[in-house]
Formats: C-alpha cells, sequence, structure tokens
C-alpha cells in the first residue's frame, strides 16, 4: 500500500493551493471576465488569503476530518461567488469520508475525493460537459480510481489525477456553458475555458506535488510541534 | 408568527428591504438579514454561515422563511438549511418570491398570524402581480 498521507501533507497541500490561486488570480479574473461577471479571480484570492491566515492558526489540528471542515468553513464564508458555496461543499462533504485520523491511505485518499465530487454534484446540479468545475474534477477522480483500482503507487494515482484534471479543464475550452453565469452566453461561451474548471485543476496539480512528497523541510519540525 | 430572513449579495441592498419590510411587519414579525460576507461588508457575496446565524437569530416555532436575491444566494441558503438541527430544518422554507415584493407581501401576511406556507405562497404570488399596465 505504501506510506499514508498525513495531515501534514493536507496542510502542505493546501497551502500550495492557496498561493497557486493567488498566483493566478489576474488569469482566473481574465477567463472570468470573458465569459462569467469578473469576479472569480478577487473571490478565489480572497478566500485564500483567509485559508492562509486560518492554516497559519491552526497548525496543530487535530485530525483530518477537522481540519477538512475548518478548510470548508473558511472557504464558504470568505469567497462570495458561486465558488464559495461549491469548494465549501466538496470540502465538507470530504471531511465526512473515513481516515485513520491523522493519516490517510491512497484507498481513503480516493474516497475522499469521491466523496467531494459527489457533494459538489448534489450542490451545483452540473452534470459533465455543463462547462463547470465537474468538467475537471470528474474525470481527476475517475482517473484515481482507475489507477487505485490497477495497484498503482499515490504518485501514480496523483499524477493520473493531475492529467485527467488538465484534459478535462480545456475540454471546457470546446464546449458551450449550460450551467452558471456563463450559460447566458449559449454557443459564444465555446471557445473560453471556464474559470470554475480552471481553479479547480490547481487542486490536483498541489495535490500531485504536496501528496506525494514526504520529506520537505518544514516536515520535522511540524512533527515536532 | 413566523421569522423572516432576507439574504442578498449586497449588504446594503439586505438593509433596505429590512426596512421596507419591517415598516410592514408590525411588532411581532422577526426580521433579519444576511447581505454579504462576514468579514467583508463591501464585497458582494452571500455566506452559510451568516445566513445560518440570521435564521437563528429570528427562530420562531412556527417556521422561518428565507427570502434571497440571485445566483449563489440560493446554494448559499441551502447549505445554511443542511446546518439546521432536523427538527429546524423541516420548519425552514426557501421561497421564490422576487427578493424586494416577496420581502413586502411576507412581511404583512406573517404579521397577520398566518402559517408558513400561507406567507410564502402570497410572497410568491407577488412574481405574477403586474407592475404597470401598458396602455392605458
Amino acid at each position: 500500500m505504501g506510506r499514508e498521507i498525513t495531515i501534514f501533507q493536507f496542510r502542505r497541500w493546501l497551502l500550495a493551493y492557496a498561493a497557486r490561486i493567488i498566483e493566478n488570480e489576474s488569469h482566473l479574473t481574465e477567463l472570468d471576465t470573458a465569459i462569467g461577471d469578473a469576479d472569480h479571480g478577487v473571490n478565489m484570492r480572497r478566500g485564500m488569503e483567509k485559508l492562509q491566515e486560518r492554516l497559519q492558526e491552526d497548525a496543530q489540528t487535530e485530525d483530518i476530518g477537522t481540519f477538512l471542515r475548518s478548510v470548508a468553513m473558511t472557504l464558504i464564508s470568505a469567497v462570495g461567488g458561486a465558488a464559495g458555496p461549491l469548494y465549501g461543499t466538496f470540502f465538507l462533504r470530504a471531511a465526512t469520508s473515513p481516515t485513520n485520523g491523522r493519516s490517510v491511505d491512497l484507498i481513503q485518499l480516493t474516497q475522499m475525493f469521491r466523496y467531494g465530487l459527489d457533494g459538489l454534484q448534489q450542490r451545483g446540479k452540473a452534470q459533465a460537459d455543463d462547462k463547470t468545475m465537474i468538467d475537471t474534477i470528474q474525470p481527476a477522480v475517475e482517473a484515481m480510481e482507475a489507477a487505485l483500482a490497477a495497484r498503482q503507487s499515490a504518485a501514480v494515482v496523483l499524477a493520473a489525477a493531475r492529467q485527467a484534471a488538465h484534459l478535462g479543464m480545456k475540454h471546457t475550452i470546446e464546449i458551450e456553458a449550460k450551467k452558471g453565469r456563463a450559460s447566458y452566453l449559449g454557443p459564444h461561451s465555446i471557445g473560453h475555458q471556464d474559470p470554475g474548471a480552471t481553479s479547480a485543476y490547481f487542486l490536483f496539480e498541489t495535490a500531485a506535488e504536496a501528496l506525494t512528497t514526504f520529506n520537505s523541510s518544514g516536515n520535522s519540525s511540524e512533527r515536532a510541534a | 408568527m413566523i421569522g423572516l430572513v432576507i439574504v442578498s449579495h449586497s449588504a446594503k441592498l439586505a438593509q433596505g428591504v429590512y426596512e421596507l419590510a419591517a415598516q410592514m411587519a408590525g411588532d411581532q414579525v422577526g426580521i433579519s438579514q444576511a447581505g454579504g460576507l462576514a468579514d467583508d461588508c463591501e464585497a458582494l457575496g452571500t455566506d452559510a454561515q451568516k445566513i445560518l446565524s440570521a435564521i437563528e437569530e429570528v427562530w420562531r416555532q412556527d417556521g422561518v422563511l428565507v427570502l434571497m436575491d440571485v445566483g449563489s444566494a440560493v446554494m448559499s441558503a441551502e447549505m445554511a438549511l443542511e446546518m439546521l438541527p432536523e427538527e429546524r430544518r423541516q420548519k425552514c422554507l426557501l421561497s421564490n418570491a422576487p427578493l424586494v415584493e416577496g420581502a413586502i407581501v411576507a412581511a404583512l401576511h406573517a404579521g397577520l398570524g398566518e402559517p408558513l406556507q400561507a406567507v410564502n405562497a402570497a410572497a410568491e404570488s407577488a412574481l405574477s402581480v403586474p407592475k404597470y399596465c401598458r396602455g392605458q
């Protein structure tokens, strides 16, 4: 099965995610200006700054479930647009998935992403090909499940997720929006990449980086803390 | 007597609708508002936890009607309902009524002591009342 993924790695993952979103604020704004109301970049940046604050304060969080709930509540309160309840639901539902307390094995990690995806679909009621974050997250979770079934390592499972997420994000360029503000544009939404699918891609990009590295500089001090 | 909650992306809009509704409601009807984000009054958006607090603030045994503006207000209100204990969730209703007209009509009917479903039906009927008759 390999090593378990610890709460320290989850924390590093979400710090990396917050940083990646903040770096890409203007890119997200550009994408949302083309087909939406131009607020995804600023909303996500505001949410991520709050998340960074929360992650600094909560360095000692007991278990992964509590940690993910805390992430969810921060995003629900700080993001503002539709992304707030959507990302909030993703993490809130992921938090209900079984863990070993302060770590998860690869089966549990994959299941956690599946719980998050299912919650997201219930909340937003979007299907694949509606040109939303589902177009990134659904193929990524399916790729994780397929790689897990093929008994691959965590690194391979998360690399597969990242690759599928990337393809899914790029696929949103080709399709017409059926949900959200972009759906008002109908066929004119074709040719533009979906901003929500883009911010969701960074979740998998940073997961592939942070959840598969075990001995980064911060780890020993975190363990001592 | 039921309670009313006004949800808007804008704190200013929520406050304004609250004032309009309160004027119609009389003293017995509890009305609360959840406009904008908790930590940033200027930012536009909705916050499920703020909506949850607003529901709890006006909680009545007869129930609470939630009136919302557009888009993610609905998703945030759905989340707030899911955070309520089961017995309260059953007495809490999200309305399809237009925010301004719906809040005024709901305040009037709530002030008359009507039950939750009746107040909501009256508020939602505001959708089909013309404001202006062209050509007369």
